[in-house]
Parts: C-alpha cells; sequence; structure tokens
C-alpha cells in the first residue's frame, strides 16, 4: 500500500481532505464559516448598500426594530446593528486567527526546542508550561487586561492608540495560549527525534536547527494545524469575555464581546441587542471547534473527539 | 507517599511565591493608586498632604521594596485591609470563599451526577443516536459564551417566566434556606452546563480507549454482561484519567465561576476578584487571586493523589 | 605501519535504562579498516551492531576510546570541528521507510548533504543528485517524487544515493537488507559490491545473513554482548572460526557451517542481560567448553597464538 501505484501523487493532505469532505458536521461548519467570513470582509458593501455608515450615531432613531434601512435595528445610540456585527466580527475573527497563530507558534518554538534538545531545557521548559497549565487564568488575564500601558514605559502615542487594545489581547492571549500546542509539538518531537531520517540528518552533519525546521517541523505539521484550529475556538471565547468585562476590544470600537456588554444593559427592553453578538460567538466558536475536531478525526480517527476544549 | 505530598506543597508554595511576585508587579503596573484615588474624591488635598500619605502608606518606595515589606508582613499574618469594604482582607475574602464553595460544590455534583451515565451511555453505542445526540451537545457547551449562555437563563427563568431571582444570593430581609436555594438554581445551572461538556467528552473518550483494550474484550468472550463490562470493567479504568483532567480543570472552573458570579450578582470569590481588581482594592485582589492560585494548586495535588488511589499501577513514591 | 583509512580502539558506550540501570551497549572494540576494504560486523540482534555503527561514525559520542579517520582522532573535535570530517563517512540505515523524510521530495533528499556541506550551487546540486539517483538505476523524473511513492528496493536505493553523493571514504551499512524482500536484497547486494570496486569505497557492513557477508565482506567480525569475540579474514573465519560463539553462529547455517561443524555447538540458552552481564567472559553461561577461569576473567580480544596475526580472538580456549 505505501509503494502502492493508486496513492501516486496523491499525498497525506489529499486523503485527509476527502475524509474531512465526509464528515457532515466539519463540512457544514466550514461552509458557515466561509460564509461568515464573507459577509465580514464584505461589511463595507454592506455599508454601501444600506446607506449608512458603522459608527453613524443617529440619536433619533435609538433602539429601532428592524426595517428596510437597518435589516437588524439600531442601537442605544442609533447606530446600525448589522454593520456593527459585521465590523464587530473582523475584529472577534481577527483577534481569533492572529491570538491562534501567534500562540501556534510560541508553542511550536517551545515544544521543539524542549523535545529536540532534552535535558536540563526540557525539564525547565515543561515545568513551566505545567505551571500556565495549571494556574487560574481568567483572574490573571483580568489583571494582565488591566495593566496600565504607560506605567510599561510604552510611548503615550502606543500607549493611547486605538488600536492598542487589538494588540495588546492578541499579546496577552498568546502569553498564556501556547501551552497545549508546546506540549503536543514536545511529545511529537520526542518521538521523530529518534526517528532513522533525522539520525540520517545527523549523520550527514546537520545542524540542530536545520534538523528542528527541515526534518522535524514538517512531519509535525498536521497536530499543530489540528491543534491550533481548535484553539481558535477557545480564543474568540476569551476575547469575548475580556471585552465583555470591559478589558479587550475598547468602544466605539465594536467587538461581538463588547456588543454583548453593552447590549446588556438594555436587556430588559432590547434583547435582541445582546442575543445577535453572543449568538454570532456561538456559532463562530462551534464551527471552529467542529473543523478541528473533523481535522483532527480525518488525520487519525482513533484521536477524535479528545482535546477539543476551552484553551 | 508522605514524602511525595511534603515535595509537591512545596513546590506549590514555590509557585505561589513566584505568582504573587508577578501579581504584585502587575498590580503596581495599574493604573492609578490608593491616593491617587483619595485625590480625585478630595480635591482640596495638597501637594504635600498627597507626598505624606504616599510616605505614610508607603508608596514613595521602589516596588520591590513595597513587595517585600508586602510579604513581610502577609508571613507575619497581616494580609491589610481592603480599601473597599474598610475591613480586614481575611474577613472580606472567607465568607466569599464560603459562597462559592456552594456554588462550585453543587454544580460540580450536578455535573458529574450528569456526565457518567451521558458518557457512559454514549460510550456504549460509539456513532449511535444517543451518541451523535451527547457530541452536539458537547461541543455546544465548550463553545457558549459563558455570559451569554447567563444572559439566556435569567432571560427564560427569570425575566419571562419569573421562576427564579436573576441575581445575588438572597432575598433582602429573608435569608432562609428556601430562598438560598433558589437564588443558587440559575448560576449552578450556568456553570454546570458549561462543565459537564467537558466532563462527558473525556469520560467517553477515555471509555471508549478501555473498551478497545484487550482485556475488555476477554471479558466480553467470557460472557460477562454487557453492563458489568461497562459499569465493572471500563469505567473504573476510565475514570483515572478524566479526574486528572477535571484536577486540572479547575482552573477553567474557576473562570467559568468568576463569569457566572458576575453575571449573577452572586457575592463569591470570583466576583470579588473582578470588583477588587476593577475597583484598585489592591491588597484583597492580591490575597483574592493568591487563594484562587492556591485552590488550583491545591486541586491538581488532589486529583494526582486520588489517582494514586484508583490506580495501583502509579506509585506516588 | 602507515595509518589505516578508519580504526576504532577501546571504544565502549552505556545507555542510561529505564528504571535507573545502565545499559552496556558496546565494551573496548577495536578494528580497523583499511581503504577499499570491507569489514562485515556480524552476531545476533541486540549484540550491540547498531552502537558499534553509530559510535564510531560519531553519531554517538563514545564514553570512552579513539575514532581515527585517516590518522585524525575524531573523538576529540567539537561538533563544529567534526562537521567537515563527517563528509568521509556515510550512513546507511536498516529501515529505507524510516530513514528517508516523508515530507521531503527524492531531489531534496539526495541533494541534501550538499546544501549541509555548502557544496555548489542549487542547480549544481540538483545535477549531482540526479547524476547519483540515475548511477543507482533510478530515473531524473524520480527526484519530484516523494518517498512513499517507492518500493523498498528503491527506497534503500535513493538512500544510499544520499549516503554516497558527499563522496565518502568510508560507507557505513546498519543492515542495509533485511527489510528488504529477498530478491531484492541479491540485487542491492550486487550494486554494493560494484560500488565499492567502482569508488574504491571502504564499508563497515552490519548484518545478521551470514550468507550476504560470505558475498561482500573481506574480513569478518563476530559481536557478542557488545563486545567484538573473534576477528578474522573472511576465509578463515568461516573455515576454521575459534571462538566458541562464532563456531555456534555457524552451525546454525549448516550450507556455510558445513565441513567444520561439530554436533552440539548450537548455542543454549538466553542472550545475556545487558543490564547485568555476567562476570568473567560474557559467553561462559551458554558456553560448552566453559571453565572456572571463565567466570572469573574475561579474555581480552588477542592474536590467536601460531596463527598469522590478522586472526584475532577473546577466547581463554579458543580452537
Amino acid at each position: 500500500m505505501r509503494a502502492g501505484n493508486e496513492d501516486r501523487g496523491r499525498g497525506p493532505w489529499h486523503l485527509m481532505a476527502e475524509r474531512l469532505v465526509a464528515d457532515r458536521l466539519a463540512f457544514v461548519s466550514l461552509a458557515l464559516l466561509l460564509a461568515l467570513v464573507l459577509l465580514v470582509l464584505a461589511a463595507p458593501l454592506v455599508a454601501v448598500l444600506i446607506g449608512h455608515r458603522v459608527n453613524d450615531v443617529d440619536l433619533l432613531s435609538r433602539l429601532a426594530p428592524p426595517s428596510l434601512g437597518h435589516p437588524f435595528g439600531t442601537d442605544e445610540l442609533g447606530r446600525d446593528e448589522l454593520l456593527r456585527l459585521l465590523y464587530g466580527g473582523r475584529v472577534s475573527l481577527l483577534v481569533g486567527l492572529t491570538a491562534a497563530l501567534a500562540s501556534a507558534v510560541l508553542g511550536t518554538a517551545i515544544g521543539l526546542l524542549a523535545g529536540y534538545r532534552g535535558g536540563l531545557i526540557d525539564a525547565f521548559l515543561m515545568r513551566m508550561t505545567d505551571g500556565v497549565i495549571a494556574l487560574p487564568l481568567l483572574p490573571l488575564l483580568i489583571v494582565l487586561a488591566a495593566v496600565d500601558p504607560a506605567k510599561l514605559g510604552l510611548p503615550a502615542a502606543i500607549a493611547q492608540s486605538a488600536s492598542l487594545g487589538l494588540y495588546r489581547i492578541i499579546a496577552i492571549i498568546a502569553l498564556v495560549g501556547w501551552t497545549r500546542t508546546a506540549r503536543l509539538v514536545r511529545n511529537v518531537t520526542l518521538s521523530l527525534r529518534e526517528r532513522e531520517f533525522v539520525l540520517a540528518a545527523r549523520a550527514e552533519g546537520a545542524g540542530a536547527l536545520r534538523i528542528m525546521t527541515v526534518h522535524i517541523l514538517p512531519n509535525a505539521v498536521s497536530p499543530i494545524i489540528v491543534a491550533t484550529t481548535l484553539s481558535i475556538g477557545g480564543i474568540i471565547l476569551f476575547e469575548s469575555v475580556l471585552s465583555f468585562l470591559g478589558l479587550g476590544i475598547q468602544p466605539p470600537q465594536a467587538s461581538w464581546g463588547n456588543m454583548l456588554s453593552g447590549g446588556l444593559e438594555l436587556f430588559t427592553t432590547s434583547p435582541a441587542l445582546a442575543f445577535y453578538p453572543g449568538a454570532l460567538i456561538f456559532l463562530a466558536v462551534i464551527a471552529f471547534n467542529l473543523i478541528g475536531d473533523g481535522l483532527q478525526s480525518a488525520l487519525d480517527p482513533r484521536a477524535s473527539r479528545r482535546d477539543a476544549g476551552r484553551s | 507517599m508522605t514524602r511525595y505530598v511534603a515535595i509537591r506543597l512545596f513546590q506549590a508554595l514555590l509557585v505561589l511565591l513566584v505568582m504573587s511576585v508577578v501579581i504584585y508587579g502587575l498590580i503596581g503596573l495599574m493604573p492609578g493608586d490608593p491616593i491617587d484615588l483619595m485625590l480625585s474624591a478630595d480635591p482640596k488635598l495638597t501637594p504635600a498632604d498627597v507626598a505624606h500619605l504616599k510616605s505614610l502608606y508607603g508608596l514613595d518606595l521602589p516596588l520591590y521594596e513595597r513587595y517585600l515589606n508586602w510579604l513581610g508582613a502577609a508571613l507575619s499574618g497581616d494580609l491589610g485591609y481592603s480599601r473597599a469594604f474598610a475591613k480586614p482582607v481575611l474577613d472580606v475574602l472567607l465568607p466569599r470563599l464560603g459562597n462559592s464553595a456552594w456554588l462550585l460544590g453543587s454544580s460540580f455534583l450536578l455535573s458529574l451526577a450528569l456526565a457518567l451515565p451521558v458518557g457512559v451511555g454514549a460510550a456504549a453505542r460509539p456513532q449511535g443516536r444517543l451518541d451523535a445526540a451527547v457530541n452536539l451537545f458537547c461541543f455546544a457547551g465548550i463553545s457558549v459564551p459563558p455570559f451569554w449562555l447567563a444572559l439566556l437563563l435569567i432571560g427564560l427563568f427569570s425575566v419571562e417566566l419569573g421562576w427564579f431571582p436573576a441575581g445575588g444570593m438572597e432575598t433582602v430581609g429573608d435569608g432562609s434556606l428556601g430562598d438560598r436555594v433558589l437564588h443558587l438554581v440559575l448560576p449552578v445551572l450556568a456553570l454546570t452546563l458549561l462543565s459537564v461538556a467537558g466532563f462527558t467528552r473525556y469520560l467517553r473518550a477515555e471509555m471508549l480507549e478501555v473498551l478497545s483494550q484487550d482485556y475488555v474484550r476477554t471479558a466480553r468472550a467470557k460472557g460477562v454482561s454487557e453492563r458489568n463490562v461497562l459499569l465493572k470493567h471500563a469505567l473504573r479504568n476510565a475514570l483515572i484519567p478524566v479526574v486528572t483532567v477535571i484536577g486540572l480543570d479547575f482552573g477553567a472552573l474557576f473562570s467559568g465561576a468568576l463569569i457566572t458570579e458576575t453575571m449573577f450578582a452572586y457575592p463569591g470569590m470570583g466576583k470579588l476578584i473582578y470588583d477588587s481588581i476593577m475597583g484598585n482594592d489592591f491588597n484583597l485582589a492580591m490575597v483574592a487571586l493568591l487563594f484562587a492560585t492556591f485552590m488550583t494548586l491545591a486541586a491538581n495535588l488532589l486529583a494526582d493523589l486520588a489517582v494514586g488511589w484508583l490506580d495501583p499501577r502509579i506509585s506516588l513514591a | 605501519m602507515s595509518e589505516p583509512l578508519f580504526a576504532v580502539a577501546g571504544l565502549s558506550k552505556h545507555f542510561p535504562a529505564r528504571g535507573g540501570g545502565r545499559i552496556t551497549a558496546l565494551v573496548d572494540a577495536s578494528f580497523a579498516i583499511a581503504a577499499g576494504e570491507t569489514l562485515a560486523l556480524v552476531g545476533e540482534s541486540g549484540c550491540g551492531k547498531t552502537t558499534l555503527a553509530r559510535t564510531a561514525s560519531l553519531l554517538y559520542r563514545p564514553d570512552r576510546g579513539s575514532v581515527r579517520l585517516a590518522g585524525i582522532e575524531l573523538t576529540a573535535l567539537s561538533r563544529r570541528a567534526l562537521k567537515p570530517h563527517r563528509r568521509a563517512i556515510q550512513l546507511v540505515f536498516q529501515d529505507p521507510f524510516g530513514s528517508l523524510n516523508p515530507r521531503l521530495r527524492v531531489g531534496s533528499i539526495v541533494a541534501e548533504p550538499l546544501v549541509i556541506h555548502g557544496v555548489g550551487r542549487a542547480r549544481e546540486r540538483r545535477a549531482r543528485a540526479a547524476h547519483q539517483l540515475a548511477s543507482l538505476g533510478l530515473e531524473a523524473g524520480d527526484l519530484e517524487r516523494y518517498p512513499h511513492e517507492f518500493s523498498g528496493g528503491q527506497r534503500q536505493r535513493i538512500a544510499i544515493a544520499r549516503a554516497l553523493v558527499l563522496e565518502p571514504k568510508l560507507l557505513v551499512a546498519d543492515e542495509p537488507l533485511s527489510a528488504l524482500d529477498v530478491s531484492v536484497q541479491a540485487q542491492l547486494l550486487e550494486l554494493l559490491g560494484d560500488l565499492r570496486a567502482r569508488l574504491g569505497l571502504a564499508m563497515l557492513f552490519i548484518s545478521h545473513d551470514l550468507a550476504a557477508v560470505d558475498r561482500i565482506a573481506d574480513r569478518i567480525a563476530v559481536m557478542y554482548l557488545g563486545r567484538i569475540v573473534e576477528l578474522a579474514p573472511r576465509a578463515e573465519l568461516f573455515a576454521r572460526p575459534s571462538h566458541p560463539y562464532t563456531q555456534a553462529l555457524l552451525a546454525a547455517v549448516p550450507r556455510l557451517g558445513a565441513g567444520k561443524r561439530k554436533p552440539g555447538t548450537a548455542p543454549k540458552g538466553e542472550v545475556a542481560d545487558p543490564l547485568a552481564p555476567p562476570s568473567g567472559c560474557p559467553f561462559h553461561p551458554r558456553c560448552p567448553k566453559a571453565q572456572a577461569v571463565c567466570r572469573e576473567r574475561e579474555p581480552p580480544l588477542e592474536a590467536k597464538p601460531g596463527a598469522a596475526p590478522t586472526r584475532r580472538v577473546a577466547c581463554h580456549f579458543p580452537d
């Protein structure tokens, strides 16, 4: 089978893609996510179509019910709810993807180093990982998010810029989100390190960096992709929690988390304002989790449904 | 065994010490200190007064000296005063700890009571109808934004149906046991929905793993009833890794509690931590965060001890 | 006497064992290989052949002993200083499914040693890789394909091409045939013999297949429990094995042991535990000729009294 003709030209990726398409839940989730991403990207187009801009305040039509001009109604300042949901989605999805990527990069580097070097470096890095995993993260993140950037010695121009919230939340999540990937990559590295093709590279005289990047990393890529996909959902949740608590993305920039928090105050009068952003978070997160699970089963049917979860 | 526990406790102390440095440093980086707050509350204070007050509270010292002072006092049993409550920190903390214990404890037991039969049932017929439903439910459970879930529960059971109170711990002036239980229902439900999914998934996965082992096949071949295979042979072994995961997940449970308590205005540790950070009540925040860390570490240790007790192959010596 | 191409002396290697013990994998191994010569290393699996191969090629750092290549002591060199010398010693591994990185194309695999040693430009490296593959019977189009698209024999040819592309002086082949079908084994053995003749390549050929060894080796070293117990020219070893273990090994292969075989010499008992090797001669618990001295003193590998100096054996009572 390994050398058979039927496999010719079809790498492991093809097989994985085929199994993924066969997984109905994952396929539906993928379609849903793609639709969501397209919609979010098309937000400026939607703005032109309905004739409003995202942060146009219209105090005369506050909390308006859905209409042709405002398909999802307006919020407490008369801003168009649909546009805010779309622009907020941009932020939430962007944070989810970039923070997941940053965590994955950090975790991969730490895991590779620990697994390949072994010994004291490994022991130190893995105790550190255990420590971070065991901590009550949310309270600590709240402290971290409450830190005054001006006191960190950042120049005022950066400390007060509007996009700081975005960068900060990505950095904070990456700072604690790398642990799963680090453990995973370390374990994969430990087993790959003893494989003969790695020994062969060492016999050729390859250095540690080359062995880690050319020989170990490409063979560890699929579990890393699965773990990263599975982490995106948890990260979007985390962003929403922090923004909801007033520590993430700061208004007037919309994110699903801070929209939900804004909607909370008007919950008894206009429950829809709190319902929409929460529902979108829920949809995006469950879609990412189902895709991650699908990818995992496609790669290794036995390991499916084990490691998904909150990061 | 004693030695193992002693080493683990020592490690935990070390982690706590490191965490106290980190948290103290981070709190020092948060905007505003108590005197700034006094100043904004009472603009009549002169700069001389401010300087005097700062030196009185030791706030003019460098951060590390302030930390050492704090550590010295804390080790001698003086954890300081809560600014917002004007009470010693422990007097504020301990009752809240009790409240959280009620919330977390009942939700934990309820989660287990649900996860055990559901997880075993799903694993009994993998890919069956129950399994598919459980799978989807679990994904929903780990994907739902926790505060949104709380909001939906409040909207449905409190605003629409009026069955349960939307927040607080007791009706002012009542405070009977029944009243307090009524107040617990929604927060416990919210927290349970959040944690039961994780437990169920782990249990199901571990059950499937164990059920594919040789000794289970042997048991089946010998004619042991399916019920006994599931409960006697498989469940006991599947529980071992699940216990570890539950211990490790205590931190996540605590995060869930923070959100749930905040949403339901339930006066527990989680809400206290959030309020104290937001309200610049530094002494309180410091001690409460360390308490949370300590409890998480303790939960990990207890889980490891429980695993050692459940699994005779693992020696903790 | 001039320096041989490659010589190891007193080479020893231990591994930490699970549970705190120490596995003695290699004890005091010494041998030399002349340019163009093939030394075969034989012995049961687990006797330390692979450890010897990997330690001699400095894939593992030895605990003790010396490895000299054309007179240069390699064990004293730093990782960086060792790198240029690695070109001269190349390895072929046992499992052609494990020794090729599944994520790299064959062209990259064969050209990689050139990249590592900074030989030529990309175009030149490619040409050399293609040439090397062609000389081993693979096609130009194969450069773009992945290892999983090839059969075991083809993959082992790719591994050999990778080893040869740096034009080494010594090829260390660690059971290169044992993962292959018998018919493919014969082809590859022929190929290795060809290469040796054509390139003047010295070879350390590790095998437990005595028939293969008979066809390719100039000299043979027999290993037991991490020690070389007998070292002799091929014909002499097959004709007059000296060590009781060698005799037992040959007796297990009727065709080769014919004529000189004595009945009842098959090794009895189990291979000793490398975690707790026996005292004295490591073979004494299984040896039909064991006496009191064998339990007390380990015999060194020395020239056999009255025979040519090329015949060395570690036994108190050699035949």
